[in-house]
């Protein structure tokens, strides 16, 4: 059983297992909202989005967490905003405007960080490094999960009506704007938690994959939010693992089991996957019997 | 008459506008609780804008609409909105009871429990729906009928008084067609509200004891038997609609 307490020995194993953890949890529970209100795209251009803020932050103050997490929030913020006056202002549309903002973005995030100092690896922050997380990096994680998840608590029914129908719920008294403002900014936060661990370009796997996994196996909603959560953990501390033992990116590896357990759903699921679908083909015999039974 | 009549639903002097472009001009009506209301006009005449305005989905450029003595500043629970069925997405998960507990969603707040009085409502609504034994059923294995009932359970475990139903009778077949109007025709008679919105003018004499047409302006409001009548009709089918992109494009309708 050597192998298996073996990776508890290194402090940068606990620290990187606890920050592992703590973003798996709270990225699982937000996927579920992600996932249902169709943010996907979006989220995926705001994660790119966050490269430029780092890198300025990286080139002037140099390795500093807090400027870190500052950096990337502002350019997350330009983004948005620079979104929404494209798409108010001219013809192009939202989705139109957020995939060219979030190139340009992205692309001039990698120009810059050509310029930073030279001891900064570049993929650290596309790909993500948890062995690597400091002290300051994990009280940013405590701090992002802690304004995180209790919002996501408190406002879960308004926010299940908007996700729902957001004119039902403007006309029950949401105010559907706001709503969706703080939705985007806790997701904008949670991105800033996990830049650490996995990175910009892989964050994504978090954020969707836990709850597009459950989303195939229940109907219910608090299934979703706390299954999300639940995978999203488990599947993050698996895929350090692995990746301690197999000495494979961690990153990668943590993406890659919350995809593997999705492709177990999507296959196995008892209630929305592929082998049920084959074998309970659509054509209801018994029912429509039945209901003939009744109609004679 | 009863206490039924002393509610009703004051509209005054109201007009919708997007971007300054009026899609409904100055409408007054005073509807009364107890009526099952067909709310008619062509495409474009603002009868969506109509409804949306009346629950505060968009800004009154104008007017004001009061319920029950009431004025009514934008979303409020006495009345229910029920967009069009496409609207919805139906792989949302959730039960049909679910739903209907949404219902009370904005009388509970973020953190009160869902308590005794809560349960009964959602449980009275599905009862009243005919929708008991179908409560634990996701909402897409639901038939069309079933889903406008299910969305009628909801705004009655609101507790609302009025209906405003966006075409419910589309892409609905006969029997669902009958049952919803009898549904309808039970909401109205129970002292609430009904108004939709309906495209098949055929039907409307068997469906609605009341008539609104509409085209950017209110044409004529009353009971079916005086007002629904071909020269109503033709006025309001065959008038250019007055404002926005189709300004000047007239298209009479067929019947």
């Amino acid at each position: 059983m050597n192998w298996l307490t073996e990776p508890f020995r290194h402090e940068f194993m606990q620290r990187a297992l606890f920050g592992c953890a703590l973003i798996g949890f709270t990225n699982g529970v937000l996927s579920s909202f992600i996932v249902l209100r169709r943010f996907a795209l979006m989220a995926d251009a705001m994660a790119h989005s966050l490269l430029p803020g780092v890198a300025l932050a990286l080139i002037i103050f140099g390795l500093s967490p807090g400027s870190l997490f500052l950096g990337a929030l502002i350019a997350a913020l330009l983004v948005a905003i620079g979104v929404q006056v494209i798409a108010g202002s001219t013809r192009i549309k939202e989705d139109t405007a957020l995939g060219l903002l979030f190139a340009c973005s992205f692309s001039l995030g990698l120009v810059l960080l050509s310029f930073s100092p030279a001891q900064v690896n570049v993929s650290h922050y596309l790909f993500g490094n948890i062995l690597g997380l400091s002290d300051s990096d994990l009280w940013i994680i405590y701090l992002i999960s802690f304004i995180v998840l209790p919002l996501l608590v408190a406002f879960q029914r308004p926010l299940l009506l908007l996700m729902f129908e957001p004119s039902i719920a403007a006309s029950q008294g949401i105010h559907v704007r706001l709503l969706n403002y703080m939705l985007v900014g806790l997701i904008v936060l949670s991105m800033i938690s996990s830049l650490q661990a996995v990175g910009v370009v892989l964050v994504l796997g978090m954020l969707i994959g836990p709850a597009a996994t459950v989303y195939l196996c229940s109907d219910s909603f608090p299934a979703m939010f706390w299954g999300g959560g639940i995978i999203g953990m488990l599947g993050s501390c698996l895929g350090l693992f692995l990746s301690y033992w197999l000495n494979l990116p961690s990153g990668a590896c943590i993406v890659l089991v919350l995809g593997l357990i999705f492709f177990a759903a999507y296959i196995f699921s008892p209630k929305y996957g592929v082998i049920e679908k084959l074998l309970h083909r659509r054509h209801r015999h018994e029912e429509s019997l039945a209901r003939w039974k009744g109609k004679l | 008459m009863s206490q039924v009549s002393s509610h009703r639903l004051e509209i005054k002097d109201l007009t919708v506008a997007y971007h300054r472009v009026p899609a409904v001009h100055h409408v007054n009506m005073e509807l009364h609780c107890g009526h099952c209301v067909g709310l008619l006009g062509p495409n474009g005449a603002g009868k969506s804008s109509l409804f949306k305005a009346l629950v505060g989905l968009v800004p009154k450029e104008t007017g004001t609409v009061a319920f029950g003595g009431h004025g009514k500043e934008g979303a409020d629970r006495d009345i229910a909105y029920l967009p069009q069925r496409s609207m919805i997405d139906w792989d949302f998960p959730i039960t049909v009871r679910g739903l209907v507990e949404m219902g009370r969603y904005m009388r509970l707040g973020s953190w009160k429990r869902f308590g005794k009085d809560d349960a009964e409502a959602v449980d009275q609504a599905l009862a009243n729906m005919d929708l008991c034994d179908l409560a634990d059923r996701q909402i897409s294995a639901l038939s069309g009928g079933q889903q406008q009932r299910a969305f009628l359970a909801r705004a009655l475990a609101q507790k609302a008084h009025v209906f405003l139903l966006d075409e419910p009778f589309t892409g609905l077949d006969k029997p669902a067609q009958d049952l919803l109007s009898q549904t309808i025709r039970k909401l109205a008679s129970a002292g609430n509200l009904v108004i939709a919105s309906h495209h098949d003018l055929k039907s409307v004499p068997d469906l609605f004891d009341q008539v609104i047409f509409l085209n950017g302006e209110l044409i004529a409001f009353g009971p079916t038997g005086e007002i629904f009548t071909q020269q109503n009709i033709s006025r309001t089918f065959q008038t250019p609609i007055f404002s926005g992109e189709h300004a000047g494009a007239v298209e009479p309708h067929k019947i």
